[in-house]
């Protein structure tokens, strides 16, 4: 599995042809506490940066864009009951919602984990 | 591209300016946003945790971007009463009062608190007012318009402004400040910290227990450091300020206070006290009268909201397939942990307990228009 990093401050995990998407816990801290996850429903279909799910802070609402284009096979329920799991454990257990991928060729601009640590740490 | 167009784009442009506090606040690990002209603390741990401390213990806001302002001079109450549709005349020294300025036809330009020092406070000013940061000048401009020669108004830029709120605000303020112990809601008086003049009234706008304290800005640091050392004080940052009012069902001026609205239908009348109801005499008061005789055309209400999602300010309000509203605040509140939301509803769909539904993104959510405040005022009121 190889962990890929989209400067919008995504993750995506890559099995396959099923991409696991969340937002990084850099993203979570500068959104503050999370209270509600709005997640496409499956069977939605995304190309790369189309608006895919809304995180709702207690400040703000904030769009989560698809990183990479594909078809919802399935979203965190989890977060329906513990929206704050985005903020406990962003970069696992917090993750919004996987894909079938339709253009995996999509992945070749990302970055890797290296490459975001530098991306963050310059910002 | 009008004129005010450009002026207004011109304020924009201005770069943010530094209050007192604000090194302070970045030494404490605070995130920094532009507000009302000012750099200000946003957060410091999360709205959430700090939301919850200020219920628990005592919080220390920041609001030194608010515009305080004396006024003294001959005959400063009666030109006040033209401004204020308060009873300016009937203040008694130490007394504090929620007023406003209303335009020609009634509409609300600010909202603020105005009092009557006593003890020689503020050089013996007739009044001490306190208007929003974001409004200030343009408050500055409307009154030097309308104030006679031999009225003075002050701006004093070199004030900081405190609040400590929560229940444990009285006995923090009482640990630096032991006259306070004595005030209740809506009094104030002059006070002294090591040398430091310091004027304290009892009130805030989170609807706990709590001081708001004008100081010199050079004392603001040493100040907010001795608070901060005593266990029950932490920093609060303006996210939090605004979900506490917001459960407070306190109005926030901008968004749910606006030219576009009126006191009546506000539901803030309390701030006309008897005499002034009767006689008028203030700018606006027509339409005060006509909505007190009338009612108004529509009323700002506190909704509760089905669910987890949220409803924020713009989102419309629905009667089956009619508008009758907007949401002018809302967000998540951590103390009732459910969203809630105010808005403005037209009268006939304003009563305690009507269903209505909100627009969010397309999808319809449930509210139900609900008493306010969210959670009940807590404030140290006579025994």
């Amino acid at each position: 599995m190889s962990r890929y990093f989209t400067d919008e401050h995504e993750w995506i995990d890559v099995e396959g042809e099923i991409a696991t998407v969340g937002i990084t816990d850099y993203a979570q801290e500068q959104l503050g506490d999370i209270v509600f996850v709005e997640l496409p429903a499956e069977g939605t279909t995304f190309d790369k940066g189309d608006d895919a799910a809304v995180v709702e802070s207690v400040k703000a609402a904030s769009d989560v864009y698809a990183p990479i284009s594909g078809e919802v096979i399935e979203a965190n329920g989890a977060l329906e009951d513990e929206p704050a799991l985005v903020n406990s454990d962003a970069e696992e257990d917090g993750w919004f919602f996987k894909l079938r991928m339709t253009d995996p060729s999509e992945l070749e601009g990302l970055m890797t984990e290296a490459a975001y640590k530098k991306f963050v740490a310059s910002l | 591209m009008t004129a005010n167009d450009n002026i207004a784009m011109l304020e924009d442009a201005l770069p943010l300016e530094a209050l007192p506090l604000d090194a302070w606040h970045r030494a404490r690990g605070a995130r920094m946003v532009g507000f009302a002209g000012y750099h200000m603390p946003i957060q410091y741990d999360g709205i959430m945790a700090e939301h919850g401390w200020t219920r628990e213990h005592a919080g220390l806001f920041d609001v030194s971007h608010m515009g305080q302002l004396t006024f003294s001079g001959e005959g400063a109450d009666e030109a006040l009463e033209l401004l204020l549709l308060s009873d300016i005349k009937g203040l008694k020294p130490g007394r504090q009062r929620y007023s406003m300025l209303l335009d020609q036809d009634g509409g609300i330009l600010d909202d603020l608190m105005v009092s009557r020092p006593g003890d020689g406070a503020f050089d013996d000013a007739a009044i001490y007012m306190v208007v929003n940061g974001a409004t200030k000048y343009d408050d500055i401009g409307w009154m030097i318009e309308h104030l006679p020669d031999d009225v003075i108004m002050n701006h004093m830029a070199d004030q900081a402004l405190l609040a400590l709120q929560g229940p444990e605000a009285g006995e923090a303020m009482a640990a630096l400040v032991p006259g306070t112990a004595d005030l209740i809601f809506m009094q104030c008086g002059a006070f002294d910290w090591n040398g430091v003049p310091l004027w304290i009234s009892r009130s805030g706008y989170t609807g706990e227990d709590g001081f708001e304290i004008s100081l010199p800005a050079d004392a603001a640091v040493a100040f907010a450091d001795a608070l901060c050392a005593l266990p029950q004080v932490k920093p609060i940052g303006l996210g939090a300020r605004d979900s506490l009012r917001l459960e407070a069902g306190l109005p926030l001026y901008g968004h749910d206070l606006t030219p576009a609205v009126s006191t009546i239908g506000a539901d803030l009348g309390f701030a006309i006290q008897k005499r002034r109801r009767e006689e008028g005499g203030f700018i606006g008061h027509g339409r005060v009268m006509k909505e007190l005789a009338d009612g108004p055309g529509a009323k700002r209400v506190g909704l509760t909201i089905e669910g987890r999602l949220p409803a924020r300010e713009g989102a419309q309000i629905y009667l089956g397939d009619v508008q009758v509203g907007d949401v002018t605040s809302g967000g998540f509140a951590p103390t009732v942990g459910a969203p809630i939301a105010m808005g403005w509803v037209s009268l006939p769909h304003s009563a305690i307990g009507t269903a209505l539904e909100i627009e969010v993104r397309g999808k319809r959510i449930a509210a139900v228009v609900a008493p306010m405040p969210f959670v009940p005022h807590r404030y140290r009121r006579k025994a």
